[in-house]
């Protein structure tokens, strides 16, 4: 019974109805949170007493390095599920994961190191959490070159799931390179649940960012899972009624 | 605070906002490009299909 309703919710077609129905919702959510979280963050969060101004990148910075290891998790997780289960699903989100995985990365240590600049003194170090984060880049390139190298998907796909699954060793080195080493890059913020070391003024915005970025990964997301779907499944019957049916 | 204060981000301002301006570019882009790749992909698979049916 429950096999049943994952295979039928597991379906390319259903699921692709699915990605048509969600994903107005998921951009509507990303616009109002993104006004609500830059308004927060730009404007009605107080200045830091160290920082000045310039801590208020923070609002992109943190939300896009959380996203970066998020979305590695879940295209590692995905590709797992489809190398080991076949499910056509998993190999289309986890091939979808990737370039906006790596657009998180990028933006990641892009505003780091605009962040850096003027913090540290320097736009780069090769410091432990800098590094690991690089690395983390040419992960998702390797991976999206690895995808696009095979001309047989199935291929393609348990390839590169192979490679997101041993990359996933890099996951928890980045997440604590600044606690094992002593880096340049501060420590943790935030996840120190028992006493966060922020204001909640300043937390507040952060979290409304952050939750806007998974939005809004997941409406890009469902967006580039359709047309993988698409190009999958383009001799199904129901991809022609479809098509069809648009006309 | 004036909009001068504002954008002048005390002194920090061009840091700020190219951070800024960077990232929106970023996922504007990721936008732009996901959805005109499905409308590339809806139109070929439609003409594939029209030149099928005229096969017939």
């Amino acid at each position: 019974m429950i096999f049943q309703r994952f295979y039928r919710f597991a379906s390319p077609q259903h699921f692709y109805h699915l990605a048509v129905l969600l994903t107005p919702w998921f951009a509507w959510a990303t616009i109002i949170l993104m006004i609500v979280g830059l308004y927060g963050g730009l404007v009605f969060a107080p200045a830091d007493y160290q920082q000045g101004e310039s801590f208020r990148i923070i609002y992109i910075h943190v939300p896009s390095a959380w996203m970066s290891l998020f979305v590695y998790v879940l295209m590692a997780v995905f590709g797992g599920i489809g190398l080991i289960w076949h499910v056509k699903i998993a190999d289309v989100l986890a091939k979808s994961c990737a370039p906006l995985g790596a657009s998180f990365t990028l933006l990641a240590l892009v505003t780091g190191s605009i962040w850096g600049k003027p913090m540290w003194g320097t736009w780069w170090v090769w410091d432990a959490r800098l590094t690991s984060e690089l690395i983390l880049l040419f992960l998702y390139l390797g991976y999206m070159a690895l995808q696009s190298a095979f001309d047989d998907r199935r291929v393609a796909a348990r390839a590169s799931a192979i490679l997101a699954l041993v990359g996933m060793v890099n996951i928890p080195i980045i997440h604590y390179s600044v606690e094992w080493w002593s880096t340049l890059h501060q420590g943790p913020t935030v996840s120190k649940f028992d006493a966060p070391s922020i204001h909640i003024n300043m937390l507040i915005p952060l979290l409304i960012m952050a939750l806007a970025f998974k939005t809004y990964f997941a409406s890009v997301l469902l967006i580039r899972a359709r047309s993988e779907i698409l190009e999958y499944e383009c001799n199904s019957n129901w991809v022609r009624e479809l098509l069809t049916k648009t006309d | 605070m004036s909009l001068q204060d504002f954008l002048h981000m005390g002194g920090y301002g061009l840091y700020v906002w190219t951070s800024y301006g960077l990232c929106a570019i970023v996922l504007i882009l990721n936008v732009i490009q996901s959805l005109s790749r499905q409308r590339k992909i809806m139109r070929e698979l439609t003409n594939k299909l029209r030149q099928l049916e005229s096969k017939k």
